[in-house]
């Protein structure tokens, strides 16, 4: 079975077909274009795909109007999301033993987030996840999945967003550092529905999430932001892939890291495709990433494939670097000791993209795990000051 | 009472070409209580002297003292001259994203008094001090200095002198860009700043206009990396009637900075 949105046959080497047979995937050697950043050796196994029982601990607040079931794979299937586009997504359908759906219907609008928090309890629990979001049309909704503890994790996220529905997802990625977790999460944004994401990758030894947008009609936005901030020898891998196939949509992905500590490593590959339906369309694609120390290693392409010119506009930037001597030198010219005035650019660096998620309690939690980041860092030590 | 010592100061900076100096030799004191206008032709070194003051990394202090009070400025760092006491309104101020103005003045109050300003008068204070200078108070929530206007961005320098209120200021081109209204807001936050009595100001300026709002006690007008000439009030109306040429081709042995030879 294959994905509609990639049998339309964009040739892409950065986005090998979709499909839900896990012998189209085939187990990377670690040449292939997609794979070459990855440290296979630290997936732990999941490639091999052995089959697990195990699962995370779900806690799950979710106010009335929404719908959380128990469905079968195939019924999952049959919800017509987004296929696995590699072999760990693929495993973690075949492998998961169902799905859990998370509906939220027509017209329902939401008065407050849905948060499900997922725990792991060692490194050694293997699981295998799928879930799938529908937002029915019109409705509005907020989930957060926020990831904690510690697993050998790999998930399918199918979110299918109908028309004229508003979404914002924000997925946190918290884990200790000794988590995997490996997968997809794969957006379809239904006509003129606004969706947002958010994603914070700040703990786990190895996470490499793919993240693909499709559009079902005109007129569908997303905006796409996330953050990640790697500490020695984390390597935090992030492929996000906006498939403009339909007239008037726009995209704007904003992804911002951090680095610090010897063997800190990122990956940040963007891919934005213009198909030729796609007149019409606005997309910008950015990514920053601020070297705080020696040693790490910052992997940053935006690429984009455009099919026709007859859009409103096309662009990316991808800038990484070290501390802008200027801004230090006016915080420091005001008597901030340098430290301190490292600490406040970082924190403003994230803070500026944090406060555009719009739920304030998951924003000051996001907040306070950046500043327990920077604490760790040599020379950054926590400052009573920060906040206001 | 104190003294902002500048003795003999030589500076230079590294271009593509090796090394070249821009402060050639200048002799400088300023009391508290005294406000000294800064003047001179584009170029002449006049904010090279304020940024190596206040200790900018690229400029490079190759002889020559600055002391407080006796102790030397030029051993410390940036952040720690400001404690003592310097205070450097810039020209281009930065812009901080993510840093509100709210954060960022609390943060620098806190490292200039040695703790924290308690919340309740702090917040008038920060309100007052942006009501003086005519601006919103949701300036407050506003990343420092992103997406403001030139007169804003001034207006910020002098709100976060009069917060911060340090024993001398150095005022760098503080007028440059600002409109007649914006000038006399800047203007009336520094005479504010000196009525106190025991502050000291240096006010680098290319224009006599700000002179008009801000009488200093002594001109000082520099070129070519050097005082030329100094004088009382009545130097500046003169430099008004008569322009730079006159030191500038006085100085035709000098090379204006950043200029060739045969300007």
């Amino acid at each position: 079975m294959t994905s509609p949105a990639l049998s339309g046959g964009i040739a892409s080497h950065l986005h090998p077909g979709a499909s839900y047979d896990v012998a189209h995937h085939p187990t990377p050697s670690g040449r292939e274009e997609v794979w070459r950043f990855t440290p296979l050796k630290r997936l732990r196994g999941l490639l091999e795909g052995s089959p697990s029982a195990d699962d995370l601990d779900w806690d799950v607040q979710a106010p009335d109007g929404v719908r959380i079931s128990q469905i079968s794979t195939a019924d999952a299937i049959d919800l017509g999301g987004p296929a696995p586009v590699d072999r760990l997504a693929a495993l973690s359908v075949a492998n998961s033993g169902g799905a859990v759906r998370l509906h939220v219907p027509d017209g329902t609008e939401l008065d407050a987030p849905v948060r499900i928090r997922l725990r792991g309890a060692t490194p050694e629990q293997l699981v295998w996840d799928h879930l799938v979001v529908t937002i029915g049309r019109s409705a509005q909704a907020t989930v957060v999945l926020e990831y904690e503890g510690s697993a050998t994790y790999s998930a399918m996220v199918q979110v299918l967003v109908g028309d004229g529905a508003q979404l914002q997802l924000a997925r946190l990625q918290l884990w200790d550092d000794d988590a995997v977790h490996t997968g997809h999460v794969g957006l379809r944004i239904g006509r003129d529905a606004r969706v947002r994401t958010f994603s914070a990758s700040l703990g786990g030894d190895l996470v490499r999430l793919v993240e693909t947008t499709e559009y079902d009609g005109p007129g569908g936005q997303l905006e796409q932001l996330g953050l990640y901030f790697a500490d020695a020898g984390q390597h935090l891998e992030h492929r996000l892939f906006v498939d403009h196939n339909a007239p008037h949509t726009r995209s704007n992905v904003d992804y911002r890291g951090a680095l610090q500590g010897l063997g800190a490593h990122t990956v940040w590959i963007g891919d934005v495709v213009i198909r030729k339906v796609a007149e019409g369309i606005e997309t910008y694609e950015s990514n920053r990433n601020l070297v705080l120390t020696d040693g790490c290693r910052a992997d940053s392409v935006p690429n984009l494939e455009i099919e026709t010119g007859e859009i409103i506009g096309a662009g990316h930037a991808s800038t990484t670097g070290r501390f802008d001597d200027l801004q230090l030198f006016y915080l420091q010219s005001r008597g901030i000791p340098v430290d301190e005035a490292r600490r406040l650019v970082v924190h403003g660096f994230f803070a500026d993209i944090v406060r555009r998620l719009g739920v304030p309690e998951i924003e000051t939690r996001l907040m306070a795990a950046v500043e327990d980041e920077l604490v760790r860092s040599v020379g950054l030590p926590p400052a009573s000051a920060v906040g206001a | 009472m104190a003294t902002l010592d500048i003795r003999d100061l030589h500076v230079s900076v590294q271009t593509e070409d090796g090394a070249k100096e821009i402060l050639r030799g200048v002799d400088l004191t300023v009391r508290s209580g005294e406000t000294h206008a800064i003047m001179g032709p584009n170029g002449s070194g006049k904010s090279t002297l304020a940024y190596s003051v206040a200790g900018h990394p690229k400029y490079q202090v190759t002889s020559g003292s600055v002391t407080l009070d006796g102790v030397d400025v030029l051993d410390m760092t940036v952040d720690e001259r400001a404690r003592a006491g310097l205070f450097l309104a810039m020209q281009y101020p930065v812009e901080v994203p993510g840093v509100s103005v709210s954060n960022f003045l609390r943060t620098a109050k806190t490292a200039i008094d040695g703790e924290a300003p308690k919340l309740r008068t702090w917040i008038k204070d920060v309100n007052t001090a942006l009501d003086k200078m005519s601006m919103d108070r949701d300036f407050a929530q506003r990343n420092v200095n992103e997406g403001f206007s030139g007169g804003e961005k001034k207006r910020n320098e002098i709100m976060q002198l009069e917060l911060l209120n340090p024993r001398f200021a150095i005022l760098d081109e503080t007028d440059s860009g600002l409109d007649i209204d914006a000038l006399r807001v800047v203007s009336e936050g520094v005479n504010r700043f000196s009525a106190q009595g025991d502050r000291g100001v240096l006010l680098i300026t290319h224009y006599t206009r700000i002179l008009r709002y801000i009488t200093p006690d002594y001109v000082h007008v520099f070129v070519a990396g050097r005082i030329a000439e100094q004088g009382g009030a009545e130097l500046a109306e003169r430099l008004e009637a008569e322009g730079y040429d006159r030191y500038v081709r006085a100085g035709s042995g000098a090379v204006a900075v950043g200029e060739p030879a045969s300007s």
